[in-house]
């Protein structure tokens, strides 16, 4: 066969993919968020996190019950979007305020309390389905499967609204949130360890920016990455870190001449 | 000045209704009129305008639509509200209440209330316990009535008069009677109404209709039974009240769907919306999804739509260039259809509100509408997660302003690497005199594994009537 014919069979192999796929139905998925940080965006194959899909947060460790910086990174994030955000809570312990710090200023927010873990993903739907939101933010402990995530990933894409799936579980390392979703991307995000308030006198009390280690643990189309990152600042931009806290750097390799 | 009124009762004239100065000087209704003013020479005399009277009713009864959408008046002196499934959207049994005598005595009215199971135990409660207002617990009507006088079952006085030559003072005894006999010497009348205050035969009510409520009704040849029935005559409904509202300029803010049984009762449902609407479509959804909720019994035989409230509404060009200016987009839709499903209170926005004290700072506003312009002073470092009530810790740290050294939560020992803080919080004297002097100081602090808390010292360290020095968590970072 022909290098020419190759590659026309092959493409038509990847239209039908994409069609399979529902990739480039209705466009959506050119529409991307940046996490201001060209090596984060660089790793998400849109580049940058697409919008119109259900996207999975967690904490990790201890963090999980709690998932303040999985908040901070979807508020970041929609902050950026043009619309209203839904944001279902199971619990009412969210401060509207923190989310006004990262950009996301309360006249955009709705909130909705659903107090069964199942009803959230109710209103999730709901949400989901009413085009002109810029996302839905969803605080979820219960038990997602195949088949819920599968329904908000159709419902995200067919309308263009974004969702993210913020599990929250009072378990430390629930193997329930490693279970098999539909969504595109999976993260977990925890604070670690913030560098000197100010990078040269590293004996100033203070605290200094927070850090976020943002790992990607599944992404379609993608592969996995860990990065650390200066958590979002007023405009929801995060940057990768330039030096490790209280860590050496890694030592150049040596470079072997023979 | 003593004030009756006297109507005449085909032989004489007699006093029809006496004011509170009247009854004080032992002038009593039905009592001849003449007698009356031997008692008391200066007394007004007006005559009785039952028509008025019924008049005077019949308004009241609507304007207690306000508290369900079924109310009635019981002439001569009574309404009926039934206020099955609206109780809570007042507060409770006991603030309807409350709020229901407290509305009536601005207006001059002095009224006495009930909640009981039935009417009729209602009506007996209301009138012969001396509680102004009384609430009687699901299942307690009986043991509630059972103490009160013969008289609180609605009988004739004449049925009174005769029930007590023979003994019987109070409905316990009626009610312990054998029914035979009772019924054979004054009829039907006496085992019914008992019967209507135990619940054991059921009482409807034929709810008013005030003049100036939106309404559509329609009736069936053969009684419905399925959702799918409701559904269509749903439809129609709409479209008939829809049309009404836009020739007028208004859209529902709230919806009253009755259903009208074959039994004789009427089973309810009742929508709001958080922006007025007239969108068939988006008010027939919301409808839909409560249809669960209604059981048509053995058929239902008549449907009634009420706009039991309505705002103007700016009329909006049909086509835009703006996509988001049409209904089905906007988000008031949104937020009718989630709050229809899980009750009212479950959406709001946040809006910013001027206090320094952390949990004092948000409050919860609607929805839909104007929101405050103020924010939050975005320089202050302030949690996602604020934990209330804030929860104790144990701390080490020196006084009387250094950041805690460690603190143990949930058992949890953490060390802590760096520190932001003070900043102080002082009560807000004008709200409670308990918090004349309080104090609270705020750290921020991260542990050894990059976790974040915001952590308070009750006090200022140093001075005791500031607060007792006890540290807590308020929030995560």
């Amino acid at each position: 066969m022909q290098p020419a014919a190759h590659i026309a069979v092959l493409a038509a192999l990847r239209a039908e993919l994409a069609r399979l796929e529902r990739r480039n139905t209705a466009g959506f998925r050119e529409k991307v968020v940046s996490f201001g940080d060209a090596a984060v965006d660089a790793a998400l194959p849109a580049g940058g996190l697409a919008l119109g899909a259900l996207h999975e947060l967690a904490g990790t460790g201890g963090q999980v019950e709690h998932g303040t910086a999985a908040a901070l990174l979807a508020a970041g994030l929609l902050a950026q979007v043009r619309g209203e955000v839904l944001w279902v809570l199971e619990q009412a312990d969210i401060h509207p305020p923190a989310l006004a710090a990262v950009g996301l200023t309360p006249e955009r927010v709705v909130y909705v309390r659903a107090r069964k873990s199942q009803t959230v993903l109710l209103v999730m739907e709901e949400g989901l389905r009413h085009r002109g939101l810029a996302g839905v933010v969803a605080e979820f402990s219960g038990a997602l499967g195949l088949t819920a995530s599968r329904r908000l990933q159709l419902a995200a894409e067919q309308s263009g609204v974004t969702a993210f799936l913020l599990r929250r579980s009072r378990c430390f390392d629930n193997p329930m949130l490693l279970e098999p979703s539909a969504a595109v991307t999976r993260w977990r995000v925890a604070t670690v360890p913030s560098g000197p308030p100010l990078p040269h006198a590293r004996e100033t009390p203070g605290l200094g920016r927070p850090r976020w280690r943002l790992d990607l643990i599944r992404c379609r189309g993608g592969e996995a990455h860990s990065w650390i990152v200066e958590a979002f600042d007023a405009t929801g931009r995060c940057h990768l870190v330039a030096d490790l806290a209280d860590r050496p750097a890694a030592a150049e390799p040596r470079r072997a001449v023979a | 000045m003593p004030l009756i009124t006297a109507a005449n009762d085909g032989r004489r004239m007699v006093v029809a209704a006496a004011d509170r100065a009247a009854l004080a000087l032992g002038i009593r209704p039905a009592m001849p009129l003449a007698h009356a003013r031997a008692m008391v020479p200066g007394l007004t005399v007006v005559d009785a305008d039952p028509e008025g009277d019924a008049a005077a009713l019949a308004r009241l009864s609507a304007r207690s639509l306000r508290y369900s959408p079924l109310t009635a008046s019981d002439p001569p002196d009574g309404v009926w509200i039934d206020i099955t499934g609206c109780a809570h959207l007042h507060g409770g049994e006991a603030a309807l209440l409350a709020d229901l005598l407290e509305r009536l005595g601005h207006g001059g009215t002095h009224a006495r209330a009930a909640v009981a199971d039935t009417p009729g135990a209602a009506h007996a409660v209301a009138r012969f316990v001396p509680e102004p207002a009384a609430v009687i617990a699901p299942g307690a009507h009986q043991a509630a009535t059972a103490p009160l006088p013969t008289a609180a079952l609605r009988l004739p006085a004449e049925t009174v008069g005769a029930l007590r030559r023979l003994g019987f003072e109070r409905i316990v005894q009626l009610a312990e009677t054998a029914r035979g006999p009772l019924v054979r010497r004054f009829g039907q009348q006496v085992a019914l109404r008992l019967d209507q205050a135990s619940g054991r035969v059921f009482e409807p009510i034929q709810p008013v209709v005030p003049d100036d409520v939106l309404a559509h009704r329609l009736s069936f040849i053969e009684p419905l039974l399925t959702a799918e029935a409701f559904g269509t005559v749903i439809d129609e409904l709409l479209n008939t009240v829809c049309g009404r509202l836009e020739a007028i300029g208004q859209g529902a803010r709230r919806l009253d769907l009755l259903f009208e049984r074959i039994d004789g009762s009427i089973q309810a449902i009742r929508i709001g919306t958080a922006a007025p609407s007239r969108h068939t479509p988006h008010l027939a959804r919301l409808l839909k999804e409560r249809l669960e909720t209604v059981d048509p019994g053995l058929g239902v035989e008549a449907m009634q739509l009420r706009v039991s409230l309505a705002e103007t509404q700016a009329f909006r060009q049909a086509a835009g260039l703006v996509d988001g200016d049409r209904p089905e987009t906007s988000i008031a839709a949104l937020v009718d259809r989630i709050e229809n499903r899980l009750g009212p209170g479950s959406v709001w926005r946040a809006a910013a509100v001027e206090s320094d004290v952390p949990e004092r700072s948000v409050a919860a506003v609607r929805a839909i509408g104007d929101a405050p312009a103020t924010s939050w002073p975005l320089t202050l470092p302030r949690p996602v997660r604020l934990l209330d009530p804030p929860q104790p810790v144990e701390a080490i740290a020196l006084l009387p302003d250094q950041p805690p050294v460690a603190f143990t939560w949930r058992r949890k020992r953490h060390r802590i690497r760096r520190a932001d803080g003070p900043e102080r919080v002082h009560g807000e004297w004008w709200r409670r005199s308990a918090e004349m002097a309080a104090v609270r100081d705020y750290f921020a602090v991260e542990d050894e594994d990059g976790c974040r808390f915001w952590l308070f010292r009750r006090g200022d360290g140093a001075d005791a009537a500031t607060g007792d020095r006890r540290w807590f968590l308020h929030g995560l970072f």
